[in-house]
């Protein structure tokens, strides 16, 4: 007797092997709705794009694609994100370190400040962050007369995506760092290891596999991000437009075809970056 | 209430309680059972009949297939072929709600958000409406279980304010609260301290003689299966090795598997030669295996130190430990071969290590060496 | 665990520099920009501010964002559930593969996503044309925003509830199964009661990203005054208009809502009993 998904289930590469599988019911409704809705409403969408883009035919992909305009695009997205997440991972780090092993007072408010990127919409944090650091924000007066300009440029781009990512770091090395039995800090003492030592020899090669999953989660965020960059990028073409803004001004002048040859290559980075996550997940389970 | 059920229950290990806290034993049988899981065949055909109201161990190491068979019996599990019986009814794919069985998870798996009562509850209280008892006779079988597993007044705490003992009591309670025909246990003991096992043990013997259930139970622990049970199935790489009483499984090992698990054994290398076992220095009667290589499977009590003039197995004496009444001498013969003796302390006097001494054979099981 | 032994192990002075970069470093990327968007929003005054959010339109944007996250936390509630029953509860091939497709969500742009809808909805789209003939309108309109919305919220509870799940094992469902339970009374009365913690902080998480969700929206909204637009949405108009205080008037009830969030956040992890924490 296979409990077969219900109709109208996409197939899925589920083994019934032989008979009854399991003594716990409800798998194949709920596998049957969780597939359903994962198709309907991730996957086929998306499938849309390929298709799309696909239709347009090799020639017509890369040079909606890989036009001039957009490989500015993508160059900017991709290394103002390599450069907020870098920032992130350095100082996600220390907040995680800070937030695990001290005790200071104001900690439970910082801990629960940490994830106001995940909670605030982008848009507030966009208009924000402009009048913050543009030339008569709070910090961007007093950068100007030093000639630094922070807004309508590629550092308010920098500086939008870092904001986006901060939590990411902080929150996958926080978990590991806790877990960290002091014991093991305590052996390498004993073995002679002076704290720098301790630290750059077991502490931080251990954290290492959460800090690159860190890394690429933030880096993926902000490869996508819109909302928060466009209020302080400036959007000129080839200097200040990232990826995403590329797409919805293709959108508004009706050119679908290259907004979805563009989107396609996002999707495509998105799904290496997965990849990437999961497999530093799967390395990292070796030490497990 | 005078005649409030719980109050003709006495609680002395007779066969008092009141009948419907159990329904009549039923025998269980598989046939020809098979479970792999992915590549490893945790079940590779296994035949057993459990008798009505016995008490059944299934005994093996970890990875034997021990648990697996328990949760086919369960329904938690179902089989890849093969057939489960219980009594005339063939429930080889009815689902563990339908087979009114109760299962003692190793953990306990109380359900940690309700208080022991509710717990014990739980299986009456999930009926289908028109077969629910009503609420105060729940409460009196609750109460009765309570007493039966000596919670008496600890049906208001939660299992977070329990021992580990405790949890199991209630775990066992809850079992038996919906009147199962058979009782399961998945390592009943596997989670506790020493002292309490050896107490819980015995309360399980005598709650499995107050309500006559028939109980299967998993262990590793072979002193566990031969103390509790009245038969003991012994399994190893997903089949059944030996199914027999303790005395059988002991005195009569049907394969070396069994003869090396169920008790601690020296192992003898030798040959075999028209029926007879030996090996330098000592012999060993092997009628019915062929002529070949062969290994002794010799208990330290079988092996005995005698005067040089008798023969013996040549050994040093490394160790000399007292055990109760028992001297243990490890001993070191040829090739490095190590050899645990055990005598009776008052038999000798303790010979100091160093010593060279003989040691005779005077029981053990031979079975062919497989190479 | 002993905080206080290791922390001793590093020098005072290291230790009070370490904390003074983190608050900094907060402080200068996060609370910054909160105070800033308060501090825009009061600057002609509490008057003024509040008379931007007594606009028709800004109404409207409110209504249509609460609307919005109404139906979206509740579907992706359903949907976590579903997906967490399946995947932590019972064993099938294809397992991994199930878990990382709910996670592409979280690394697609949303802009992405909204053109994804277009493309299926629009009326150039796969379904345009038979919606047309129909007169369905769901992208330029309020169904459109649900569908976006539903698409970047869609990992939100699933995330939470799987490991969850999966950490509390099977055992009490099998108990209670054992125990004649049918399926919904074990899901009611044995697992329910113990990931209510975790569902509860996954809806939090889920509507703070519904209710400010921007791209996504953005693309498949049509930015229609009084009718499609969001408060997120909102804020961009009257920004761009150069109405300050209106939009960070419209900005700060955002934030408010950020700060709800976190502070409950905050109570829901200290009030969560240590059965239902994992890893966080």
């Amino acid at each position: 007797m296979a409990i077969a998904p219900p109709d109208g289930a996409l197939r899925f590469p589920v083994l019934v092997s032989g008979r009854r599988r399991s003594a716990i019911p409800g798998f194949g409704l709920t596998l049957g709705v969780t597939v359903t809705a994962l198709c309907l409403v991730v996957l086929i969408p998306l499938a849309a794009i390929l298709a799309r883009a696909a239709g347009m035919g090799l020639h017509g992909f890369v040079q909606a694609a890989f036009s001039a305009r957009a490989l500015h695009a993508y160059a900017l997205s991709f290394t103002a994100s390599v450069i907020g997440a870098s920032v992130n991972a350095v100082f996600g780090l220390l907040t995680a370190w800070v937030l695990v092993r001290y005790a200071f007072p104001g900690r439970a408010v910082l801990n629960a400040l940490v994830d106001l990127p995940f909670a605030l919409p982008t848009a507030v944090a966009g208009v924000a962050l402009a009048g913050l650091y543009g030339g008569q924000g709070w910090i961007g007066r007093f950068a100007a007369p030093l000639g630094l300009k922070l807004a309508y440029n590629e550092v308010g781009v920098v500086i939008a995506l870092t904001f986006v990512g901060l939590p990411f770091v902080v929150r996958t090395v926080e978990p590991v760092l806790r877990d960290l039995a002091v014991d093991v800090e305590e052996a390498s003492a004993s073995l002679g290891a002076n704290r720098l030592q301790t630290l750059a020899r077991v502490i931080l090669p251990a954290l290492a596999p959460a800090w690159i999953t860190g890394f690429a989660l933030a880096f993926a965020r902000a490869v996508g991000e819109y909302g928060s960059v466009i209020f302080i990028a400036g959007n000129m073409p080839y200097r200040t437009e990232i990826a995403p803004l590329l797409i919805t001004i293709e959108l508004e002048q009706f050119d679908y075809g290259s907004a979805s040859a563009i989107a396609a290559v996002m999707l495509g980075v998105a799904f290496t970056m997965l990849l990437v996550i999961n497999l530093v997940q799967t390395w990292s389970r070796r030490f497990a | 209430m005078a005649d409030d059920p719980a109050g003709a229950v006495h609680l002395s290990g007779d066969k008092l309680l009141t009948p419907e806290l159990t329904r009549p034993p039923i025998a269980v049988s598989l046939k020809e059972v098979r479970k792999r899981f992915g590549r490893f065949a945790a079940l590779d055909g296994v035949d057993l009949t459990i008798e009505p109201g016995e008490l059944l161990a299934l005994l093996g190491p970890s990875g034997s297939g021990k648990t697996t068979l328990l949760r086919l019996i369960a329904g938690l599990d179902f089989p890849d072929s093969g057939q489960v019986r219980f009594g005339g009814a063939d429930v080889t794919l009815a689902h563990a709600a339908q087979r009114g069985v109760g299962f003692v998870f190793q953990q306990y798996a109380l359900f940690r958000h309700m208080t022991v009562a509710k717990n014990i509850a739980f299986g009456m209280d999930v009926k289908p409406r028109r077969e629910r008892p009503s609420g105060a006779e729940r409460r009196a079988r609750v109460q009765t279980l309570l007493e039966l597993v000596q919670l008496d007044g600890l049906g208001a705490r939660y299992p977070s304010q329990l021992s580990g003992g405790q949890r199991q009591r209630v775990a066992l309670a809850r079992a038996l609260a919906v009147s199962p025909q058979i009782l399961l246990l998945d390592e009943p003991f596997g989670a506790l301290d020493a002292s309490v096992r050896k107490s819980l043990r015995r309360e399980l013997r005598r709650i499995h003689d107050a309500t006559g259930v028939t109980t299967v139970f998993v262990t590793h622990d072979q002193e566990e299966a031969l103390d509790l049970a009245d038969r003991i199935a012994i399994l190893n790489g997903g089949r059944i090795e030996q199914l027999g009483g303790p005395q059988a499984v002991l005195d009569a090992p049907a394969s070396a598997f069994v003869a090396g698990f169920v008790a601690q054994a020296n192992r003898i290398a030798g040959e075999v030669r028209q029926g007879l076992f030996t090996t330098p220095g000592a012999t060993l009667p092997a009628s019915g295996l062929a002529d070949g290589p062969a290994i002794a499977f010799v208990r330290p009590h079988d092996l005995a130190p005698v005067a040089e003039s008798a023969g013996g197995i040549a050994v040093r004496v490394q160790r000399v430990t007292p055990r109760g009444g028992l001297l243990w001498l490890e001993c070191v013969a040829a090739e490095g071969l190590v050899l645990d003796a055990a005598v009776a302390r008052k038999d000798v006097q303790p010979p100091v290590p160093g010593e060279p001494i003989r040691l005779a054979l005077t029981g053990g099981h031979v079975f062919a060496d497989p190479g | 665990m002993s905080l206080a032994r290791i922390a001793s192990d590093e020098p005072p002075w290291a230790r009070r520099v370490a904390i003074a970069v983190a608050v900094g470093f907060v402080g200068l990327m996060l609370v910054l920009p909160l105070a800033l968007v308060f501090a825009q929003a009061l600057s002609r005054g509490l008057g003024a501010s509040l008379a931007a959010l007594k606009d028709p339109d800004a109404l409207s944007a409110v209504r249509l964002t609460l609307t919005t996250a109404a139906l979206a936390v509740p579907v992706n509630a359903a949907f976590g559930l579903c997906a967490s029953w399946a995947i932590a509860k019972h064993e099938f091939a294809g397992k991994s593969l199930l878990v990382t497709l709910i996670d592409l969500p979280f690394s697609v742009s949303p802009v992405v996503a909204g053109l994804a809808y277009v493309l299926v909805f629009g009326l150039q789209g796969w379904l345009g044309p038979w919606l047309e003939a129909h007169n369905i309108k769901i992208i330029f309109a309020t169904p459109g925003i649900l569908l976006a919305t539903v698409f970047v919220t869609f990992p939100f509870i699933a995330r939470e509830l799987i490991p969850l799940m999966q950490a509390q094992g099977t055992d009490e469902e099998e108990a209670a199964i054992s125990l004649g339970a049918s399926g919904l009374t074990t899901f009611w009365r044995v697992t329910a009661p113990n990931i209510r913690w975790g569902l509860l902080y996954g809806v939090l998480l889920c509507n703070a990203r519904a209710m400010g969700e921007f791209g996504a929206v953005s693309v498949v909204s049509g930015h229609i005054r009084g009718v499609t637009d969001t408060m997120p949405l909102h804020v961009e108009i009257l920004y761009n208009e150069y109405d300050f205080v209106g939009a960070f008037s419209v900005a700060a009830l955002l934030c408010l809502l950020a700060v709800a969030t976190l502070a409950l956040k905050a109570l829901l992890e200290r009030l969560q009993p240590a059965s239902e924490a994992h890893g966080r």
